[in-house]
């Protein structure tokens, strides 16, 4: 067995031949040329074709990995018209009266050189930008065709490192992954294989050797490794992990763009739970339809001190406008309990589950509640966002966040700050009071969303922390769906709409009991939303029953 | 001469993306000339390779000015452009 170990960089495993990627010899000569003015037009033809090339890579990159891939198609096409670049091009033909090629390759190296000698990282690695766009101009100019993969079936393709605009030209259909000797984490090849999907592992240096061409390989992008030869424990675990990831993806492909619907018609929400601006990615690339539960608490969790409304307003306003239309909903701070900070200097409480955390801590602290509220409603300007509170219990909980919603939107209108002021409010629902309270609550606010975990620990007086309560904690205790149908009820009955965002609405074998209960949406993690899209669109709302309620 | 100074929120900082599109962004007021500076270094924003080259990080202030006919205009545009993309 002949495993070399290198940086997984896209996730998945994959079989194949591996294929060395030759790269056609671009080799410069210099050359004195007498005509200088047939050499300069020589070049602008060459820069004309290759920005022509790039528009074509951005559009249909558009196309296949989404816009982000592409604007950085349309970044290199303007490095090639970029004053600098050919004013340097210019200047070594004028001084040295040589041809376009040697000009081209001078630039090309002052420039790479000037960002790999810059101190960030993230610059340093544009390097190979310049490098990349100066060869396209150079294949152009010595009339070298576009490269392809010369193979009959679909390669691991292999290489010292690839240039975007070397993987975006090939046939995908042929590429089942990639294995570079060079390349990090943030290179080009490895955000392209991400958004394509396939698995990538690169920095396996001199390990990855030419002589492999040919050979049968597995490649696996979690573990950052490239094995020919596999024995059979290595074997055994890459095939199941294949078979796995083949099931997933089976689901994955019949599933995207479909909609969250019963066979009778029932239409379902399925949104998606997230903690950070950064997972808005896994939900749409699992197609999820909103987000019904964006946890606000990374914000606070993260820093040292209270996070700026700047800061706030960023995040939401990233995630709201990343969603397009669709409704992201964003639950105000819900610390303490399980989630301390040391900054709030909250009390050392024997009991913290029934202590000062969530919407108490914001109603006692209304600066920090208006500096959330504030950065929430700026948000809104940017796209569908709602406020949701956490840990409600009574009435009056309820008015004085709605009053303070109204003081801050008073204050952006006096500030002349754009936002929405027909932004959703809803509330969690996820104290036994709140379901007793459920028909009054209703009326004040436009949506509820079951917390299902701290509905189950406060229903049934099981602690979410503790480990050894077995089965005496069981969220599928009749007493949980109760609850749940009586703010089902509550809701349904004010007009309002009820979803859940508790790890319960991603159980599969509670959908049943969701359905006969008319749940309108229910929030889960990005990865399991193509599997809950697959069993609702084959359910049958109206034979729905409620007989798990049954005692 | 128009000008205004903003906060770069961007982990990245102001990297080949949005360069790029800020160039594109200048772009239009031909003859109005907008400049970035950071420090002591002050570039042509319609300059791609020298913006780049500014190495403007998160957290970094960078000034905009404008100046020409169509100054108020630009920096209302960049304002924005810096909002919305940094």
């Amino acid at each position: 067995m002949i495993l070399i170990q290198g940086k997984g960089v896209s996730s998945g495993v994959v079989k194949g031949k591996l294929y060395f990627y030759e790269r056609p010899d671009t080799t410069v000569v210099k050359t004195t040329v007498d005509d200088l003015e047939a050499e300069k037009a020589r070049l602008a033809e060459a820069q004309a074709k290759s920005i022509a090339q790039l528009e074509a890579l951005a559009e249909k990159c558009r196309e296949e990995a989404g816009d982000e891939s592409a604007i950085l198609f349309e970044t290199h096409a303007m490095f090639v018209e970029d004053d600098d670049y050919v004013e340097c091009i210019m200047e070594t033909l004028d001084d040295e009266q040589c041809n376009a090629e040697y000009a081209v390759e001078v630039a090309g190296e002052q420039f790479a050189q000037m960002f790999a000698a810059m101190d960030d990282a993230y610059m340093q690695a544009r390097a190979a930008d310049i490098k990349d766009v100066t060869r396209r101009i150079l294949n152009n100019l010595m009339g070298i065709p576009e490269g392809g993969i010369d193979s009959d079936e679909p390669v691991i393709l292999a290489a010292d490192d690839l240039a975007p605009s070397e993987t975006i030209q090939m046939d995908k259909s042929k590429i089942l992954g990639f294995a570079t000797q060079g390349g990090s984490g943030n290179s080009h090849t490895a955000i392209l294989a991400r958004t394509m999907g396939i698995p990538a592992v690169c920095g396996m240096g001199e390990a990855l050797k030419k002589d492999y061409h040919g050979r049968l390989a597995y490649i696996d992008g979690d573990e950052g490794t490239v094995v020919l030869d596999p024995d059979e424990l290595t074997l055994t675990a890459l095939k199941q992990k294949y078979a796995e990831q083949q099931e997933r993806k089976a689901l994955l492909e019949t599933m995207k763009g479909q909609e969250d619907v019963t066979l009778d018609g029932r239409k379902v929400n399925l949104y998606c739970n997230i903690g950070s601006p950064d997972d808005v990615n896994a939900v749409l690339a699992n197609d999820g339809q909103g987000i019904g539960l964006f946890r606000s608490e990374f914000l606070y969790l993260a820093t040292n001190d209270y996070p700026t409304e700047e800061d706030q307003f960023q995040a939401y306003k990233t995630v709201a406008a990343a969603m397009g239309g669709k409704r992201v909903i964003i639950r105000t701070l819900d610390i303490g309990a399980d989630k301390q900070v040391d900054y709030f200097q909250l009390n050392k409480e024997e009991n913290p589950a029934l202590g000062m955390r969530a919407i108490r801590i914001c109603l006692n602290r209304p600066e920090v509640f208006r500096t959330q509220l504030r950065a929430l409603y700026r948000a809104s300007a940017y796209g569908k966002i709602a406020i949701m509170f956490p840990m409600i219990t009574s009435v009056w909980e309820v008015k004085e966040c709605k009053r303070a919603c109204q003081s801050v939107m008073k204050e952006l209108a006096a500030e002349g700050i754009p936002f929405n002021p027909e932004t959703e409010i809803g509330i969690m629902i996820e104290t036994p009071a709140s379901v007793f309270m459920a028909r009054d609550l209703a009326k004040l606010v436009d949506f509820f969303s079951v917390g299902t975990n701290d509905l189950t620990q406060y229903t049934l007086a099981c602690d979410r922390q503790c480990n050894d309560l077995g089965k005496f904690f069981d969220a599928h205790h009749p007493a949980v769906l109760r609850a749940l149908k009586m703010a089902a009820d509550a809701a349904h009955e004010a007009g309002i709409w009820i979803g859940i965002c508790g790890e319960l609405g991603a159980d599969i074998e509670l959908l049943p009991t969701f359905l006969a209960m008319g749940i309108d949406e229910l929030s889960v993690s990005p990865s399991s939303v193509l599997p809950l899209r697959a069993e609702i669109r084959k359910s049958i709302a109206q034979t729905c029953t409620l007989e798990l309620l049954e005692g | 001469m128009q000008q205004f100074t903003y906060v770069i929120n961007d982990p990245l900082g102001l990297h080949a993306r949005p360069a790029g599109l800020l160039a594109k962004a200048a772009k239009p007021y031909a003859d109005t000339v907008v400049t970035i500076t950071k420090g002591d270094k002050t570039v042509k924003a319609t300059q791609l390779m020298k913006l780049m080259s500014l190495a403007a990080k998160n957290g970094d202030e960078v000034t905009v000015a404008a100046e020409g006919p169509a100054e108020a205009e630009a920096i209302a545009a960049l304002k924005k452009f810096f909002e919305e993309n940094l």
